[in-house]
């Protein structure tokens, strides 16, 4: 089968990033950029099954900017086959984006879509689902376990209370948790491999979606920073200030 | 128009959330309906209609609602969908779950996980693991949004008393079926409700020495929660997992307890009351956030801190 995943360009998870001074948006210059944790989970997955024969080909879909380019490419060396780049200067809202991915799924006909769970700077947590609703088809998100078995697949979530396992009829959505996994590392001849393999370009507009949004950011501003309180010599001193002075004992 | 709350729960009582989301959407008009779908959820419907400023519950009840799966629970919202000017849910596991599927089935955008509601159309959710707050304006029709419950309280339990419609339509997925839970047994409160917390990083080495952390909560009532570290290491289940992409909790106390204070922690357990950090490391970024900090090795400090409560 084919299996097709999603995969987004994000500011690197270790970056602290910092609010533009006249406050319309987050200060992304000069910021490493990386492939979304939870997509490289998700590309790691499509290639495990592919070694294991599930699958004979992984297809990776990223959408944005010309510079999303080397997210593929890192999917590429991690072991995916080819891509697809929708090129778009503006980042499209979640909408959009599970507009785009619907079109590109009825072009390729995949028979499992993996994407990650959340994308570490919008922290939306939409597309998969939205995408599932639009293509029809059954979605297991926040994924810890993937087990495939003929036309179905049945995939074990984490949720608020615990674990919970559902099966679904194939094509199907999976969105992926961090449990899912352990990337791994490319190597320096994978990396190199992936510059040869062939990556589509196209544009929103070849695929007919507009990539106009109802939500617009009015604006965006630094949390209220929690200032260090003090340190305390032992526990006895602990448990006095946490009596007297916080009193939430 | 009215505002539809999608009610969370486990067929026999409503979540918590489900009050904090109730406040949320208060702030956003007045005609309030509340939908219990479950299976065998008559006691949810009835709790539902006596939280105060509920003008209506519409209940549906059937097998294909039992586990709230997205695909059915979807379909469902989105057949009364049209008749709301506003869709709100907790930003749960649930919640994340179904609502993104009733915003494109009715073809708008979605606002997630907001933390304050500033007019009808206008809310404020953190970006960024909580690094940047985004102030968001809703130009859809119908504002399909999920609530982020600690930054709410909670509305009161009593004094309503809502007539209870009782909806028909089954819609039930041939395509996803539920297969089996496991599900923390738990005598202490919620993590996402409680008023304590006491959190177990990857300090604590290994899931035995959690029973240090578990006397002590005996001793506070407290809920206990680890970071990602503690989680990945097989210490304790996922469902314990404090931070961006785990459970927000907001106590009145949270004591970190060998961790380090990465910002996907940080942006689970940040707008605690009062934090507390006992640490070795007395560089370690979590000293940066506590009220209280302790440089200490926690193995000594954990057995006096229950021995001095
Ligand atoms: C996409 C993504 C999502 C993430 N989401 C989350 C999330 O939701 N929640 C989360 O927590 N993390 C999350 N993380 C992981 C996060 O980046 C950190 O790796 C993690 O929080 C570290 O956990 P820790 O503090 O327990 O471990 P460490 O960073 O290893 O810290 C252990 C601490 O214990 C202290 N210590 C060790 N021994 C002792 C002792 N005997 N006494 C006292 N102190 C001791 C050390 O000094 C150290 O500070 C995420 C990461 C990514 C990439």
């Amino acid at each position: 089968m084919k299996i097709l995943v999603a995969v987004k360009r994000v500011i690197d998870y270790n970056v602290k990033v910092r609010v533009k001074a006249d406050q319309s948006d987050v200060d992304l210059n000069n910021v490493k950029m990386a492939l979304n944790p939870f997509c490289e989970i998700a590309v790691e997955e499509a290639v495990r099954l592919k070694e294991k024969g599930v699958a004979e080909e992984v297809v990776v879909v990223s959408i944005g900017p010309k510079a999303c380019q080397e997210q593929i490419r890192t999917a590429l060396a991690l072991g995916a086959d080819r891509g697809i780049h929708v090129e778009s200067e503006k980042m499209p809202d979640s909408l959009a984006v599970a507009k785009i991915l619907n079109k590109i799924v009825s072009e390729e006909a995949p028979q499992l879509v993996i994407l990650g769970k959340q994308s570490i700077d919008s922290d939306n947590n939409q597309t998969g689902q939205m995408l599932a609703a639009l293509a029809d088809m059954p979605q297991g998100t926040f994924a810890s376990e993937v087990v495939v078995d003929g036309d179905k697949v049945q995939v074990t979530r984490e949720v608020d209370g615990g674990l919970q396992t559902v099966e679904l009829t194939l094509p199907a959505i999976v969105t992926t948790d961090l449990r899912l996994n352990e990337p791994r590392y490319a190597s320096l001849p994978n990396i190199m491999k992936a510059k040869r393999k062939p990556l589509d370009v196209k544009t929103p507009e070849d695929l007919g979606v507009s990539l106009d949004s109802k939500i617009s950011v009015l604006k965006v501003e630094a949390p209220a920073e929690r200032s260090a309180g003090v340190k305390v010599a032992d526990i006895a001193e602990l448990v006095e200030k946490l009596k007297n002075e916080a009193k939430v004992l | 128009m009215s505002i539809l709350v999608v009610a969370e729960h486990d067929n026999k009582a409503l979540n918590p959330a489900t009050l904090k989301t109730l406040t949320a959407a208060q702030a956003m008009g007045d005609d309030i309906h509340v939908l219990v779908a479950g299976e065998g959820s008559a006691d949810v419907a009835a709790e539902a209609a006596k939280v105060a400023g509920v003008a209506k519950v519409l209940h549906a009840d059937n097998a294909a609602y039992g586990h709230q799966l997205a695909e059915n629970l979807s379909a469902l919202v989105v057949s009364i969908g049209k008749n709301y000017s506003h869709i709100v849910a907790p930003a749960t596991t649930t919640g994340k779950n179904f609502m993104p599927r009733v915003a494109v089935l009715l073809d708008v955008a979605q606002v997630s996980d907001i933390i304050a509601v500033e007019s009808a159309d206008t809310f404020r959710r953190p970006i960024y693991a909580g690094n940047a707050i985004a102030t968001v304006q809703c130009a859809e029709d119908i504002k399909v949004i999920t609530v982020r419950a600690t930054a709410f309280d909670a509305a009161s339990a009593e004094g309503g008393s809502a007539e209870i419609e009782t909806l028909d339509d089954v819609f039930a997925s041939d395509k996803a079926s539920f297969v089996g839970e496991q599900v923390a047994a738990s005598e202490r409160p919620d993590l996402s409700a409680a008023s304590v917390v006491i959190s177990g990083g990857r300090g604590m080495q290994n899931g035995e020495n959690f029973v240090l952390l578990e006397k002590v909560a005996d001793k506070l009532g407290a809920a206990i929660g680890a970071s990602r570290a503690a989680v990945d290491a097989g210490f304790v289940p996922n469902d314990m997992q404090v931070g961006q992409t785990g459970k927000i909790v907001a106590p009145d106390l949270y004591i970190a307890v060998g961790i380090s204070g990465a910002i996907q922690h940080l942006a689970g357990m940040k707008d605690s009351k009062i934090i507390v950090a006992i640490n070795k490391d007395e560089e370690a970024p979590i000293f940066q956030v506590a009220d209280y900090g302790l440089v200490a090795d926690l193995f000594d400090a954990l057995p006096e801190l229950e021995s001095a409560l």
